[in-house]
């Protein structure tokens, strides 16, 4: 059924064909509407789930954490300071090992206030051990929650799905809104090895002593690295079944290119029109969209960008006293390689303040134009 | 590509105008992106809201800094702000107005029309004079104006997508796409 529906919403409908059975938040700008939705969905028997009204985001994931121990799919939604209330439920979820589906709107931390996108609320919770995808449509949007609890539950991690604060969370778009039989199919119901019941007694995130304690890092993280094949072959089902193909990164264009964008989130769709642009100039520019980051992407990532001469990475984030978090990542993926593109960092967009196309021709242009970067960062559309 | 702008003030709808214009489109197959201004709405603050239209999908995310055409649903902003701001030569200015379009001193390089939306909403019992609600009726003379879509899919955007008196809406936009 084609709809014309919000990102909000968007998390909302993964949420509810998903069949998510127990639902807790506390309410915040940009992500109100994801569970305002949920809950007159649950009020008017749309979604037979448990809605959970609370007094925190801390309590929100603790609800969740609680319900999924008892073997409960579980949903929840915050943004910005919502979120690193959360920071210690995070760690929670992810080293117990329950794999609830979050949806995070990338709000700017506060202070300054601000309700604008930019990614480092969810970038600051990347070593909690969560899987992060990030989202550049509404249609990706929902179809990138139902492979979420799929992908979480085989391996019992995690998952985020993120989207932009306004530039997706509040803007509509014609969105196919998959059969709920198919994503039935597609999605069994959540059977976890272990749960919560009295039948069959067990303590969860008990003292754990050092004979222990590495072996359950040393497991999740292995269980880390099988993400990106279930994300491959779940994405590949996922496209027999609706016609979409989801994966770790979209490939624009990027064989053969002089100079490839690496970009995420809307600004990594808006990417895809500056190539279009750069290329009708001559310049072979190709886009690489990063929306699997956490775990990272190394092998799509490696094998594009070993291939390509110059690399312009895009952030709309900061790890201050460093560089953009994903040019971080992207040089660290590269390092060692036996070929290395000359890699450039830029920053724009903190606090929501737009990328366009003309963005992307100033970050094309500083790239062709030096051989390497002569600045830690090239800042766009900052007044200095 | 068409990019268009919508101005109101907040509390009038506007942002519900373009919701529903992208729903009709939405029904003939196009791809739509329609967003509201990125901020805080207050009522009676000028708001604006945007929508994009293509027959291929729409990539782009990044604001609409020069629509092809701007819809004023209330005509006081005229002498507030500047609604022809980054509006490409030959745009339409579409205005809830009862006046003639000569009217009002825009640069000859835009068209200007004119629908009394007010007088259309309030006679369908939508709002009151001091508050009306319009949008259903504008977006009935927006559709006319720029060829967009058929009446019938408007109508049935507009009886799935608006909650409060779906049939007087209808008829209000009825009239307005007759008129404009």
């Amino acid at each position: 059924m084609r709809k014309v529906i919000m990102g909000n919403h968007s998390l909302s409908y993964g949420a509810m064909l998903s069949r998510a059975q127990v639902i807790a938040a506390y309410p915040i700008t940009p992500q109100t509407q994801v569970v305002e939705l949920l809950s007159e969905m649950c009020a008017d028997g749309t979604l037979e789930a448990k809605f959970i009204k609370v007094e925190s985001e801390h309590s929100a994931m603790a609800a969740c954490l609680g319900a999924s121990m008892a073997g409960a799919r579980t949903f929840t939604a915050t943004s910005a300071q919502g979120l690193a209330l959360m920071h210690e439920m995070l760690h929670w979820a992810a080293g117990g090992r329950m794999p609830v589906v979050m949806g995070d709107i990338n709000r700017s931390m506060a202070p300054g206030w601000s309700i604008w996108t930019d990614q480092n609320d969810s970038l600051s919770q990347r070593d909690t051990g969560w899987i992060q995808f990030y989202c550049s449509s509404n249609q990706e949007v929902v179809d990138t929650v139902i492979q979420a609890y799929k992908v979480s539950e085989k391996l019992m991690i995690p998952s985020m799905v993120i989207l932009d604060a306004f530039a997706l969370s509040h803007t509509y778009e014609v969105v196919d809104i998959p059969e709920q039989a198919k994503v039935d199919a597609y999605l069994p119901p959540f059977n976890p090895p272990y749960r919560l019941t009295p039948d069959d007694p067990h303590a969860f995130g008990g003292l754990t002593s050092s004979d222990h304690y590495m072996e359950l890092r040393y497991r999740l993280q292995k269980d880390m690295e099988k993400v990106p094949a279930l994300i491959e072959e779940t994405g590949r089902e996922y496209e027999q079944m609706f016609g979409r193909y989801l994966g770790q990164v979209e490939n624009y264009l990027c064989d053969g290119a002089e100079l490839v964008l690496v970009t995420s989130g809307t600004a990594g769709y808006t990417a895809r029109v500056a190539v279009d642009e750069l290329r009708a100039r001559g310049i072979k520019a190709g886009n690489l969209r990063i929306k699997l980051f956490r775990p990272f992407p190394f092998e799509p990532v490696r094998s594009i960008l070993s291939k390509v001469p110059k690399v312009a990475v895009l952030d709309r984030n900061i790890s201050y006293g460093h560089h953009g978090i994903f040019y971080q990542e992207v040089k660290s993926a590269m390092y060692g390689q036996p070929s290395q593109p000359a890699i450039f960092g830029f920053i724009a967009g903190l606090g929501g303040r737009d990328i366009t196309r003309e963005s992307f021709k100033e970050i094309a242009d500083y790239t062709l134009k030096h051989d390497r970067p002569e600045e830690e960062i090239v800042w766009i559309g900052v007044k200095k | 590509m068409i990019e268009i702008r919508f101005h109101g003030r907040g509390g009038q709808g506007t942002v519900v105008a373009s919701k529903i214009l992208a729903d009709a489109l939405a029904k003939e197959g196009n791809f739509v992106q329609a967003y509201p201004e990125f901020g805080v709405e207050r009522r009676g603050a000028p708001v604006f809201a945007f929508i994009r239209i293509d027959h291929q999908p729409i990539y782009d995310k990044s604001r609409i800094y020069n629509p092809d055409h701007v819809v004023v649903v209330d005509p006081t902003l005229v002498e507030a702000i500047d609604v022809t701001e980054g509006l490409k030569d030959g745009g339409y200015i579409i205005i809830n107005s009862p006046k003639k379009p000569e009217d009002f001193k825009f640069p000859d390089k835009f068209k200007v029309f004119a629908i009394d939306a007010t007088e259309i909403a309030v006679r369908h019992k939508l709002g009151t004079l001091a508050a009306p609600i319009v949008n259903t009726a504008i977006v009935g003379a927006v559709v006319k104006i720029l060829k967009l879509t058929r009446l019938e899919s408007l109508v049935a955007a507009i009886k799935e997508g608006v909650p409060q008196k779906p049939e007087e809406n209808v008829q209000a936009a009825i009239e307005a796409y007759e008129k404009a």
